[in-house]
């Protein structure tokens, strides 16, 4: 059963009939839930109601949260830096994401099972989605994309002149962090490999003797078999990239800049909250991302009848 | 690193749930030009040219650190003409206190957070892939959302109950939550992992006359190695890199873990010795790198267990 239906099939089916259970273990195992249980109260569902609460209020920490409706709302409605930070965020998602998964897929349809050399290769694209979230690399990469930095050196020696500064650069500035975000494409990868060993080879050679090529093998056996993977991989993908902070934070100091180009919602959310204190709006920001998130999962999760495909 | 086979043979004994993959029958070469040589060759050539882009920003950086400052602006190569262990030192000093102190706060921080993260998810993941109780398919989905939740929609209420605690500025923010299992997704893994042990066990164990307690310490346990350790090594990398919940809860010089103590390294010179910069980023990498080599057969395996099964 793959992890995505598990996602999906949560409630018991339509029709099944209720199973009263006989000896249940309730006390063992509320025992056994109880410190996921507290967590699930005191460290995230609170929290949650709070933060609902406290989007509708003015709080800066130190006076009492006063109640001001819709406000924080309707101030964001007319924030220019808010609408700035979405434009960003859906750019570096819906750009970063697709491209990353078409990286990693392509790389682990090179990968064979059994081929020489797999667990090298696979340990060396593997490790820098490791690596990829650390101020170490984002350091790196400031550095890199720099005027002075490691490409404009390598460009520089290819022939190039008058080359820019790409991170201070508003039209470049977010490219460099989508480049960072395709680098890391270690982890899809191996989800990838792993689906592609349990498509069994039998389907590729009735194939090959019914005369299907290469690509039609590919889009009639591969994507077909793989879509459960594509679309997990889609779906945890876009809501982890939603919640990039470190590298933007590094590579533009804390600002979003230049000319906020490359302010993610969430870095522009820090700023709100943990600069200035102004913790009913960074709630209502909370909200909205949440918003934001849940309404791309439930359109990917809409479109996944027409494209994925369960074997099972 | 291990071969492949090798990775094999330890999925069939480690991973229960290998054993009813899918037969796939001998491998047989497909006609035309997929079995050749050439295409072999420049498939080689495709991948290898893949994993020196790859890799080459990393190992440049690790030459750099190793260079004069103002050579690192004039060399993309990556040899060495002189060795110079002066960024090192340089950076090791730079700050307040030594970079020793922030290893040292960083290794608190994720020794904390995997004792947590195993005695609290694992303890959950039992009692949701062993357990029947009332509740169990809703709180299975509660809990399974969470792992999808963004985490800043809580951040804001969970700073002033800590703030409110008088925890900011300790390191119990950034461990406590991990011994209340708030990282789902290890509970999930972890379930998946202990469906594919045989129930025949469990029942062995009943009849023997243990607990569900007994049972889980001394039969789920000692089976679910592989689960924990894949816990372990990812919960370790994480935390090392986290940057966010360390940022907004430490503050103090002395409080810092290794990523803020980078972040401070680069707002104090201004992002200008790039060199001793370089160095104790290339030290801040060496953990993770080090858990990378150890862990590697446990990390793709979870990697790959948690997108199929």
């Amino acid at each position: 059963m793959s992890a995505l239906k598990e996602l999906t099939e949560v409630r018991r089916p339509r029709g099944a009939p209720r199973v009263r259970e006989r000896n249940p273990d309730n006390k063992a195992a509320y025992l056994f839930l109880a410190p996921w249980l507290v967590g699930l109260f005191v460290i995230t569902l609170g929290p949650m109601l709070a933060s609902l609460v406290l989007s509708f209020t003015d709080y800066n920490l130190l006076q009492p949260p006063e109640w001001i409706g819709l406000e924080n709302f309707e101030r964001m409605a007319g924030d220019p830096r808010l609408w700035a930070s979405l434009r960003v965020t859906f750019v570096y998602v819906v750009v970063s994401v697709p491209v990353q998964l078409a990286v990693a897929l392509a790389v682990a349809l090179l990968l064979d099972r059994g081929m020489r050399g797999l667990p090298f290769y696979r340990s060396v694209l593997y490790l820098p989605s490791l690596l990829g979230a650390s101020v170490a690399i984002a350091v790196l990469w400031r550095q890199m994309f720099g005027a002075d930095g490691l490409v404009n050196q390598v460009l520089g020696m290819l022939g190039f002149t008058d080359l820019p500064s790409w991170i201070s650069n508003p039209d470049t500035a977010l490219s460099t962090l989508i480049l960072l975000h395709v680098w890391t494409f270690g982890s899809p990868m191996i989800i990838f490999l792993a689906g592609l060993r349990q498509i069994p080879r039998q389907y590729y050679e009735a194939a090959a003797l019914d005369g299907a090529g290469r690509v039609t093998r590919f889009v009639r056996i591969t994507l077909p078999l793989l879509s459960p993977i594509i679309f997990f991989n889609l779906v945890l993908q876009i809501i982890g990239a939603f919640q990039s902070f470190t590298q933007a934070f590094i590579v533009s100091g804390g600002t979003g800049g230049p000319a906020d180009s490359t302010l993610f919602f969430t870095l522009y959310l820090y700023q709100r909250g943990f600069g200035q204190f102004d913790m009913g709006y960074a709630s209502a920001m909370a909200w909205l991302l949440v918003v934001i998130i849940a309404a791309f999962t439930a359109v990917n999760f809409l479109f996944a009848r027409w494209w994925v495909f369960y074997d099972d | 690193m291990t071969t492949d086979s090798t990775m094999q043979a330890t999925r069939t004994v480690v991973l229960p749930d290998a054993a009813r993959q899918r037969e796939i029958g001998p491998r047989i070469r497909l006609t035309g030009w997929r079995g050749s040589r050439l295409r072999s060759v420049l498939k080689h050539a495709a991948l290898i040219l893949a994993a020196i882009v790859m890799i080459y920003p990393l190992l440049w950086m690790v030459v750099s650190s190793l260079r004069p400052n103002d050579l690192i602006f004039r060399q993309p190569g990556l040899w060495l003409s002189t060795l110079e262990f002066d960024n090192y030192v340089n950076g090791w000093n730079a700050l307040t206190y030594p970079f020793s102190q922030y290893l040292l706060n960083s290794a608190i921080v994720v020794i904390g957070a995997i004792l947590g993260n195993l005695i609290s998810c694992s303890l959950a993941a039992y009692a949701f892939a062993r357990l029947r109780f009332r509740g169990r398919r809703l709180w299975f989905a509660v809990m399974l959302l969470t792992v999808m939740l963004p985490f800043h929609v809580v951040v804001v209420p969970q700073y002033i109950l800590f703030s409110q605690l008088g925890w900011v500025n300790t390191f119990l923010p950034l461990i406590i939550p991990k011994f209340l299992a708030t990282d789902a997704f290890f509970v999930f893994l972890m379930v998946q992992f202990i469906r594919g042990i045989p129930r025949e066990l469990d029942e062995a164990a009943r009849i023997d006359g243990c607990g569900k307690l007994r049972t889980f310490y001394h039969v789920i346990l000692p089976l679910m190695v592989p689960a924990l350790a894949t816990t372990a090594i990812f919960t370790f990398i994480w935390t090392w890199n986290d940057f966010f919940t360390a940022l907004i809860y430490l503050t103090s010089p002395d409080m810092l873990t290794v990523p803020l103590a980078l972040r401070v390294f680069i707002d104090s010179t201004g992002g200008s010795d790039w060199g001793a910069m370089f160095a104790m980023s290339v030290v801040s990498l060496l953990p993770i790198f080090l858990a990378f080599l150890l862990g590697q057969r446990f990390l793709v395996k979870g990697i790959a267990t948690t997108g199929l099964k």
